[in-house]
């Protein structure tokens, strides 16, 4: 098999796995008990904590510990909104590319007196921060962009955005879990106050991930219950998974540089070779992204389809057709950054990882072009444009 | 798994796959925009469909049931042909993920595309309410095909429950039968 959906999720590295094992069945003390177990609990726990804090140059005491990347963002999101309300501010702004956990969080406040700007992106599928800084109002309490883009591996220009909110003293939330592990994140020089991660994306287990609140900032608890977590997010925690997720966090970081090099040596073969293919196009920028994605449009053909044949030559991959998403809409990333339906609907998405090899590379390279050959020949919408009936898009 | 053995077998090695040059009718359903389009070419003859081709831009099940749907009409009477269903289609295939039901209406309705294409060619009369013309807006088709799609669904649950419901007023029934008689018995 040649997995390519690690945007999707990763699959564990072995030193995460062995590392949790003991939490499961020798160290499963509740890190809230008193007892010795208990304890040695408590200290592990605080130690991941601390270790996760430093990979983002941030405080053990700003980083709160969840069950994932979507949880993370509605804490987040709502925590910034109930605040707002309280001042009678009501204004956000975000981005048309966030996640559904970011967006959807952002209807159930528009549906709440919530006023919410959803700032376009260029062709490139990168913000435009001088869009964001005449978007800002006297009520704009919060300001949500994402680190890098799951479908189209862009990467937002954050730097100036914490610059911009920290003058505007306007609080910056980032959705990095795309981000971390991949590309090196330092919250005090990028000026952001709170952020996301998801401890699957990078080589750890499902199910945990973390959230990031510079002191000072407010934080109001989703779930309630226990005193965990200072009392903002109650329920036992997750040990193993905690700890996993701090092994799988410092191996990526560690590995960052060497694992980079070798993917966009590998992205960008992909990106040459496949765009080879007649009337295909890269969606994003080509450079300001992600070293792992790779993501192309091909017109006339449907992703599920295609997809559906790259699994019989052994090859995972996603989509951005409307099939894949079980809406009557294609991806809205594809859309944002200006890919009519029709041809949003035939897009491929290859995401690598460290595990991903040259050899699995020339074998996408291989069968790929077949596949779109194929597909291309049984569909009347590529018969329209061969015959001039229709328009060439791309 | 996501599709049934059948449908896989439909999507990759998929039946009547092509053009035909000089079709007698031709049937195009669907838009682009939504993801599905399915164009049918009909050849006929005696009154029968002598041949007949699709091609499809679309995910597994369009594809599987574009290719199911050429299999029952060949060699079929026209007005049998015409009758073909979106539930036949799906119970030939074993079976489609509900979400994945719509793909099978734009089959039933890609066939009798092909027909009244066949009837406007040869002026022959029909009745125009029952074929849809596959011109339809986009999001109008579709929520035409997910109607349908629901009902499909419906209706088979209600056939479910009226069994029960018949089922259980004859238990009922028959237990007050018996009680009755016990009554009697006991007087």
């Amino acid at each position: 098999m040649i997995y390519l959906d690690n945007a999707g999720t990763t699959k564990m590295d072995e030193q995460v796995k062995q590392t949790m094992l003991k939490y499961f069945d020798v160290e499963y003390g509740n890190a809230s008990s008193l007892h010795s177990i208990g304890q040695r609990a408590k200290e592990a726990l605080e130690q991941a904590r601390a270790d996760i804090a430093k990979v983002i140059n941030a405080k053990p005491n700003e980083i709160y510990f969840t069950s994932g990347g979507s949880e993370s963002d509605n804490q987040a999101i709502l925590s910034i909104a109930r605040m707002g309300k309280l001042n009678n501010k009501k204004h956000i702004i975000t981005t048309k590319i966030e996640h559904h956990a970011v967006l959807h969080t952002m209807e159930k406040l528009e549906k709440n007196g919530f006023e919410v700007t959803y700032l376009d992106v260029e062709k490139n599928g990168i913000v435009d921060v001088n869009k964001l800084k005449r978007a800002i109002r006297k009520d704009t309490i919060l300001v949500c962009v994402m680190f890098a883009n799951n479908e189209i591996g862009t990467i937002q220009p954050i730097k100036e955005i914490g610059q911009i909110c920290k003058a505007k003293n306007i609080t910056f939330f980032t959705d990095a879990v795309q981000a971390v592990g991949h590309l090196p994140i330092d919250v005090n020089e990028l000026n952001i106050d709170m952020l996301s991660m998801s401890a699957h994306k990078f080589h750890g287990p499902k199910g945990v991930g973390a959230l990031f609140v510079r002191r000072g900032t407010p934080l109001f608890s989703l779930i309630e219950g226990g005193a965990q977590e200072n009392n903002k997010r109650a329920g036992t925690e997750n040990l193993a998974g905690i700890v996993g997720m701090t092994t799988a966090l410092k191996i990526a970081n560690k590995e960052m540089d060497k694992t980079n090099k070798k993917l966009i040596k590998f992205r960008d073969k992909l990106i040459k070779e496949l765009t080879k293919i007649p009337h295909s196009i890269l969606n994003g920028d080509a450079e300001k992204r992600l070293a792992n994605n790779v993501n192309i449009c091909f017109e006339g053909i449907e992703g599920e389809s295609l997809l559906l044949l790259l699994d019989d030559k052994g090859i995972c991959a996603s989509s951005g057709s409307a099939c894949t998403s079980g809406s009557l809409d294609p991806s809205h990333v594809l859309l944002a950054i200006g890919r009519p339906h029709e041809v949003a609907h035939g897009s491929l998405r290859l995401t690598m990882s460290k595990y991903t090899t040259a050899d699995e590379i020339d074998k996408v390279i291989k069968e790929v072009p077949k596949i779109v050959e194929y597909l291309r020949k049984m569909s009347p919408v590529w018969d329209e444009l061969e015959k001039g009936e229709r328009k060439h898009v791309i | 798994m996501l599709y049934s053995e059948k449908v896989m077998d439909h999507f990759r090695n998929p039946r009547n796959v092509g053009e035909i040059k000089d079709a007698d009718g031709i049937g195009e359903v669907g838009n682009a925009k939504c993801g599905d389009i399915m164009r049918m070419y009909i050849k006929v003859k005696d009154n029968k469909i002598a041949d007949v081709k699709f091609m499809t831009f679309g995910c597994g099940s369009a594809i599987a049931t574009s290719s199911m749907a050429t299999e029952l009409i060949k060699g079929k009477p026209i007005e049998e042909a015409v009758k073909l269903t979106n539930q036949a289609v799906v119970e030939a295939l074993d079976g489609l993920p509900a979400y994945k039901l719509h793909c099978s209406v734009l089959a039933e309705e890609a066939v009798k595309a092909a027909v009244k294409d066949y009837y406007d060619k040869h002026n022959i009369s029909y009745d125009k309410d029952k074929y849809c013309a596959g011109d339809c807006a986009c999001l109008v088709e579709h929520e035409h095909a997910l109607e349908k799609a629901k009902k499909t669904a419906t209706k088979s649950a209600t056939r479910k429950t009226t069994k029960q419901t018949k089922a259980t007023k004859t238990a009922t029934k028959n237990k007050a039968k018996s009680t009755a008689k016990k009554v009697q018995h006991k007087k």
